[in-house]
């Protein structure tokens, strides 16, 4: 197939034209910005606006409000990354009793089913937030694997209200996520949802039906 | 994949204009998402800056795009995402089943892509014993009846919810009748849930290809985008060409005025960037990730200063939510994978001119679709070109099937039109003909009644306007 590939190139290149490229004006990028105290409100407004489920907690109290919200909701388990500084944390001071902590420490392929059909919610930490349109930046990895913000019918979600960002694009550029990526970053606005049935918004259709964010005001 | 015969657009029209609950659903949704797109851009100033820098933008990735092709499949194979180009989609479906053989992958599911339409992938591979799934709510839908997507957002807007309550209910398994859209949502995601968990390969489209990075970025609000390229074992991306931008930041805005363009929605549910397989000590993923990129007649558009600008579309679908076309016909009467403005455009280019001849002059050129691009893409402009070409053989031109829309009939009315124009006494002759009798002309005579067949007969005056002038007096000042 390098065939093909030689033959599109040499099209492409044939047909010339790389002149001097255009300038980029960003000012309307630049323009959308907030004071720190004001982008958690922001990010929370439009965030709700598609569902997602909100906790205020501290950087103290948040693993008590994630154990509260399980024990309200009656959850059989959570899923949690063991080896990840959050979910280190919540294991520490998890209680014994009540939803059990269930670590993602094996590949996908041994339980597969189980984690299909057997998980009640998944807990993940987030790298930030986007405050213009509202949403959070995962950088899933080996510490906290990619389905455990898909598969379960319930996401939390761990935010760190200093971590939020204007807009996606001043958070790309303040991950470095330019420079390189890791195999997956994302970018989760609300639980799951569709229109394609007559415009009508249905939530839940192949991801969470919930996302609930674990909001922890940190800012000085 | 060239069509043979000319495919007759205002037959089809025709027909779907006699609908009414064609017309009624479409109308419903497109005035929705005419409202939602507005409610999105309350500030004009931000609208036309958002639209001038996502122009240039994508106007700047055209500039150098082999250079960025060969940087972004540098980058893909450094993070092990294995790149394969096809120049047709006869091609592209070879090389995605030699993939899944490879693999020994006997079932697919699909996330929503258009390239993968255009290849008309899920036909190909079902003759050759795989199964190929749409999992996109709406795909999934228009799949059960063996439909062809209506629109490229909304594959299924066509139908409304008690078509798809009768459709589900003796479809889909042990599925009872209800309208509720929760239930019938639920039913979907419990069949497609089971699929995502047993397939042996996902395939993808592709909504940006970063060339810096090596990064998919795609774009969803269901999850389904990325079930199928996170859960089995081996994903497939699929993509055109023209996709791949320098820089994740340029990304950013073209993001931004993609959803609100498209659904009127600030932000879509997900926006995932996928890097690589499944990476070392990660603990899922894909084990494999293959991207498949397309020409099918893209470079040829490349070749082109005037038509390139076709390469800049996001396939958002705006235009065609808001032309007064698509919105009263739907997308099917257009008998192409991309319908409304937008594949006005693309399609002749894909297939041929003479073939899609028809397709160029259904439109109005109001010029609506334009107005509202989000890449500002001249489209009546390119149509009026595009029609140009379907009868002309210009020299330098490459577009495919050139000069093949020429008729006979309409070569002699132009060569009788241009004979008595450049002679004066015959011109004369004629005019009084037409003055005298054009009335008394029937709107079902041969040639007239191509025009009248939607369109009042035009009556010439009784005398024409140099007559007048010669009887009533006047000077040419």
């Amino acid at each position: 197939m390098s065939d093909a590939r030689t033959a599109i190139l040499g099209r492409l290149r044939a047909a010339g034209g790389a002149g001097p490229l255009p300038d980029l004006d960003t000012a309307v990028l630049e323009r959308r910005q907030w004071p720190a105290a004001e982008r958690a409100e922001r990010l929370r407004k439009g965030m709700e606006a598609v569902h997602t489920e909100f906790l205020e907690a501290t950087s103290a109290t948040w693993p008590a409000v994630v154990r509260a919200f399980c024990d309200r909701e009656g959850l059989k388990n959570l899923l949690f990354g063991p080896t990840c500084e959050d979910g280190a944390e919540l294991a520490r001071s998890w209680a014994p009793g009540g939803t059990k902590l269930m670590p993602y420490d094996r590949p996908v392929e041994t339980f597969k089913d189980e984690l299909f059909t057997g998980v009640d919610a998944g807990f993940t930490g987030t790298v930030g937030g986007v405050a213009e349109t509202g949403g959070l930046l995962l950088m899933p990895g080996p510490a906290e694997p990619r389905l455990m913000s898909l598969v379960p019918p319930i996401h939390i979600a761990l935010l760190r209200a200093s971590t939020i960002q204007d807009t996606f694009w001043s958070a790309v550029k303040a991950l470095g996520w330019g420079r390189s990526l890791p195999p997956n970053a994302l970018l989760i606005s609300g639980p799951s949802k569709t229109a394609d049935i007559e415009q009508t918004l249905a939530y839940g259709v192949h991801g969470p039906k919930r996302l609930i964010v674990v909001l922890v005001q940190d800012l000085a | 994949m060239h069509a043979e015969k000319e495919i007759l657009f205002r037959d089809s029209a025709s027909k779907a204009l006699l609908d009414p609950q064609l017309r009624a659903n479409f109308r419903r949704a497109m005035d929705g998402l005419i409202t939602k797109r507005r409610n999105q851009f309350p500030d004009p100033r931000d609208l036309q800056d958002l639209r001038d820098l996502s122009t240039t933008i994508r106007s700047r990735s055209l500039l150098s795009l082999p250079e960025l092709l060969e940087q972004f499949e540098a980058n893909c194979t450094k993070n092990g995402i294995k790149v394969h180009w096809a120049e047709t989609c006869e091609q592209a479906n070879n090389l995605v089943l030699s993939i899944m053989q490879a693999k020994g992958a006997k079932t697919l599911v699909k996330g929503k892509s258009m390239v993968s339409e255009e290849m008309h992938l899920n036909a190909f591979l079902e003759s050759k014993g795989i199964e190929a799934l749409e999992s996109d709510l709406g795909e999934y839908i228009i799949q059960l009846d063996g439909e062809t997507p209506s629109h490229i957002i909304m594959p299924a807007i066509h139908k409304n919810k008690d078509q798809i309550a009768r459709q589900f209910s003796q479809k889909i398994k042990d599925a009872k009748y209800t309208e509720d859209v929760d239930e019938l949502t639920a039913m979907a995601r419990k069949v497609l849930r089971e699929k995502f968990l047993k397939a042996d390969a996902g395939l993808s489209g592709v909504n940006f290809a970063v060339a810096e990075t090596g990064t998919l970025c795609l774009v969803e609000n269901e999850g389904n985008g990325r079930m199928s390229t996170h859960v089995p074992p081996l994903h497939i991306a699929v993509m055109g060409l023209e996709k791949v931008v320098a820089r994740l930041e340029d990304v950013a805005p073209l993001y931004a005025i993609l959803t609100r363009s498209a659904t009127g929605q600030a932000v879509s549910t997900y926006f995932n960037m996928i890097t690589g397989p499944r990476g070392t000590d990660e603990k899922d993923g894909p084990q494999e990730v293959h991207l498949v990129i397309l020409d099918n007649g893209r470079s040829r558009m490349y070749a082109d200063p005037q038509l390139r600008a076709t390469l800049r579309c996001i396939r958002c679908g705006a235009c065609m939510n808001h032309c007064p076309v698509y919105t009263r016909i739907g997308g099917h009467a257009y008998e192409a994978i991309y319908p409304g403005p937008i594949g006005k455009m693309v399609t002749p280019q894909m297939e041929g001119v003479g073939v899609r001849h028809d397709l160029l002059h259904g439109s109005s050129l109001c010029g609506a679709c334009a107005e509202v691009c989000p890449v500002e893409i001249p489209i009546p402009e390119i149509l009026v070109r595009l029609r140009r070409e379907a009868t002309h053989e210009d020299v330098g031109s490459n577009v495919l099937g050139r000069g093949t829309g020429r008729t006979g009939t309409e070569d002699w009315a132009w060569r009788i039109w241009a004979g008595v124009l450049k002679r004066p006494a015959l011109y004369r002759v004629a005019a009084w003909f037409a003055t005298r009798f054009g009335k008394a002309l029937p709107a079902s005579a041969p040639l007239i009644k191509n025009w009248t067949r939607t369109r009042t007969k035009p009556v010439p005056a009784r005398r024409s306007l140099s007559e007048r002038m010669r009887a009533e007096g006047g000077s040419h000042e």
